[in-house]
């Protein structure tokens, strides 16, 4: 038996037993064992699979359209997102939330955060989203060689983000 | 922060959190408590460019060098991209940091403090990765020392957090509080009583993952199991660290305490002698390869235990477990070694250091 991971042959047996899946056996060579005990037990993707395939199939003929929809922010379309498991942007939780809220529901019961909470608040998920965006622009400021854009660009984030940032970091984050 | 770390010197010495004290620690190996987080500013990992991923990197470490907390100013900044192949492993065997970030491409580095009780990644899954290890069981500690980690870290880096959905991840799946607690178990006994099958059965319907190691048919079986949360949001942290700290490890130690109670009263020769050839094969084989050795050493862990074995001392085989690894072994030999020769090199090291002649280093 070969590994998953690669072509080595496997020698280990990773039992992963998660509810209501039932045990799941894996099959890894050294490494790729040591790696995935290493890696902390998250819930595997297939956790997030079937979560989406329930609630894909109630979505039916909109599948298409909703695979298509794209965040204006970052661009991550929903389709690569169910194929891979990992959102582009924090502002995808804002553009995909009634798309996201199932998945959350099939996978933590819940979709209302009741833990700690940072001290400083980042503003509204709007504001985020500009960050980012006026951080795209910033580098293609900079890529094209528009450094007083770029200038004012940085000036602009830095008075939208934290004032406690020590000051010194502003010609690293953009140098 | 110090950006000089020795590797050589790394690999000489074991963290703190393998000491094998601390609460339960003759069943608990260790309690690792991490948290995610991500800039507001930057997508996440998977949409940035390279200059986003650079940009992060920069940034954090320029925040991180701001810190005038003293513990934090001897930390280690390690950049994870120019170094070697053998040298990322030697942090993944220290698991110092996962795997997917020693093979992953692009600006990523790991922060950690000289007794490797805490480690950030910059750049895995999410932009930080922020985790907190102890020997034993110690939820509480570990949590109160990520949690300083966290707010520390808070004042000089805005991160991405919505109102309703918490701390915002890479994966929906570590949404919330972006929390996951893992408790390390050693559980022979069990195993050998063969009644992982009704631990696992009892662990249904709780939320928690259950993960275990062992090795190829009957040859060889692993006895070291992981215990987690499965779910991060909707739930307080001290509610997570509970369910995993409070009710389903101390469950599975009482299951392992009573299987050894069981096996010393009922088969006491069956597992001396089990316990004996563990130590007569690691100390006269001549080759071993790491499945083998990992199996031996549970069962020598077990004797020692369990009194079976009184002339070592548990640090010694929590320092083998890391030592006899192929990334350590090749660096303490000071050079890369093939396979043939790993498994040569590691028997005599075994042996070695199972003799009593090696030096027991901790930082
Ligand atoms: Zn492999
Ligand atoms: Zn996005």
């Amino acid at each position: 038996m070969k590994c998953q991971f690669c072509e080595k042959p496997a020698t280990f047996h990773i039992t992963e037993l998660t509810d209501p899946g039932g045990p799941q056996v894996m099959h890894f060579c050294e490494e790729h064992a040591k790696g995935f005990l290493h890696k902390e037990a998250s819930p595997p993707m297939t956790a997030i699979a079937s979560a989406l395939a329930k609630q894909l199939g109630q979505v039916g003929d909109d599948l298409e359209e909703l695979d298509q929809k794209e965040c204006p922010v970052c661009g991550i379309s929903f389709f690569e997102f169910r194929n891979s498991g990992r959102l582009g942007c924090p502002y995808d939780y804002t553009h995909f939330e009634s798309d996201l809220r199932p998945l959350l529901i099939n996978v933590h019961d819940s979709t209302e955060h009741i833990g700690k909470r940072p001290t400083r608040s980042a503003g509204t998920a709007d504001s985020l989203a500009k960050m980012i965006g006026l951080r795209r622009e910033m580098e293609e400021a900079i890529e094209r060689e528009d450094y007083e854009r770029a200038s004012e660009i940085r000036d602009e984030l830095k008075a939208m983000e934290d004032p406690i940032a020590p000051k010194s970091t502003e010609s690293d984050t953009t140098s | 922060m110090k950006r000089d770390a020795d590797f050589d010197k790394l690999a000489r010495y074991t963290g703190q959190w393998m000491r094998g004290e601390g609460p339960e620690s003759d069943i608990v190996i260790s309690t690792r408590i991490r948290l995610a987080r991500n800039l507001a500013d930057f997508p996440f990992i998977r949409r940035c460019s390279d200059e986003d991923r650079l940009s992060i990197e920069r940034t954090v470490r320029a925040r991180m060098e701001s810190l005038t907390d003293n513990n934090w100013s001897a930390a280690q900044y390690v950049d994870l991209e120019p170094l070697s192949e053998i040298d990322r492993q030697l942090l993944v065997e220290r698991q110092l940091i996962s795997r997917e970030i020693a093979e992953a491409d692009g600006s990523r580095a790991v922060a950690f403090d000289a007794a490797e009780g805490y480690s950030v990644m910059v750049n895995e899954e999410d932009h930080l990765r922020i985790q907190v290890m102890k020997s034993g069981l110690d939820i509480k500690n570990t949590w109160e020392q990520v949690n300083r980690i966290d707010d520390m870290l808070e004042e000089v880096i805005l991160y991405a957090f919505h109102p309703r959905y918490g701390y915002l991840t890479a994966c929906p799946t570590n949404v919330g509080t972006g929390l996951r607690v893992s408790v390390m178990l050693h559980l022979p006994a069990l195993v050998i009583t063969e009644q992982m099958d009704r631990v696992f059965r009892s662990m249904q319907r709780i939320n928690v993952t259950v993960r275990g190691l062992y090795g190829e048919g009957s040859q060889y079986t692993g006895d070291f199991y992981q215990v987690s949360n499965q779910i991060t949001l909707g739930h307080t942290e001290a509610d997570l660290l509970a369910l995993v700290g409070e009710e389903v490890a101390p469950r599975i130690i009482e299951y392992e305490r009573k299987a050894r109670e069981s096996l010393l009263k009922n088969n006491r020769d069956d597992l001396h002698d089990e316990v004996s050839r563990a130590m007569g094969i690691l100390n006269t084989a001549r080759k071993i390869s790491s499945e083998e050795t990992m199996h031996h050493l549970s069962k020598i862990r077990l004797g020692i235990s369990m009194g079976l074995i009184d002339q070592l001392d548990v640090k010694v085989i929590n320092q083998l477990f890391l030592q006899s690894q192929s990334a350590h072994l090749q660096k303490l030999q000071g050079r890369i070694l093939g396979r043939a020769e790993r498994h040569a090199r590691r028997a005599s090291f075994l042996q070695h250091h199972l003799a009593g002649k090696g030096d027991t280093t901790w930082n």
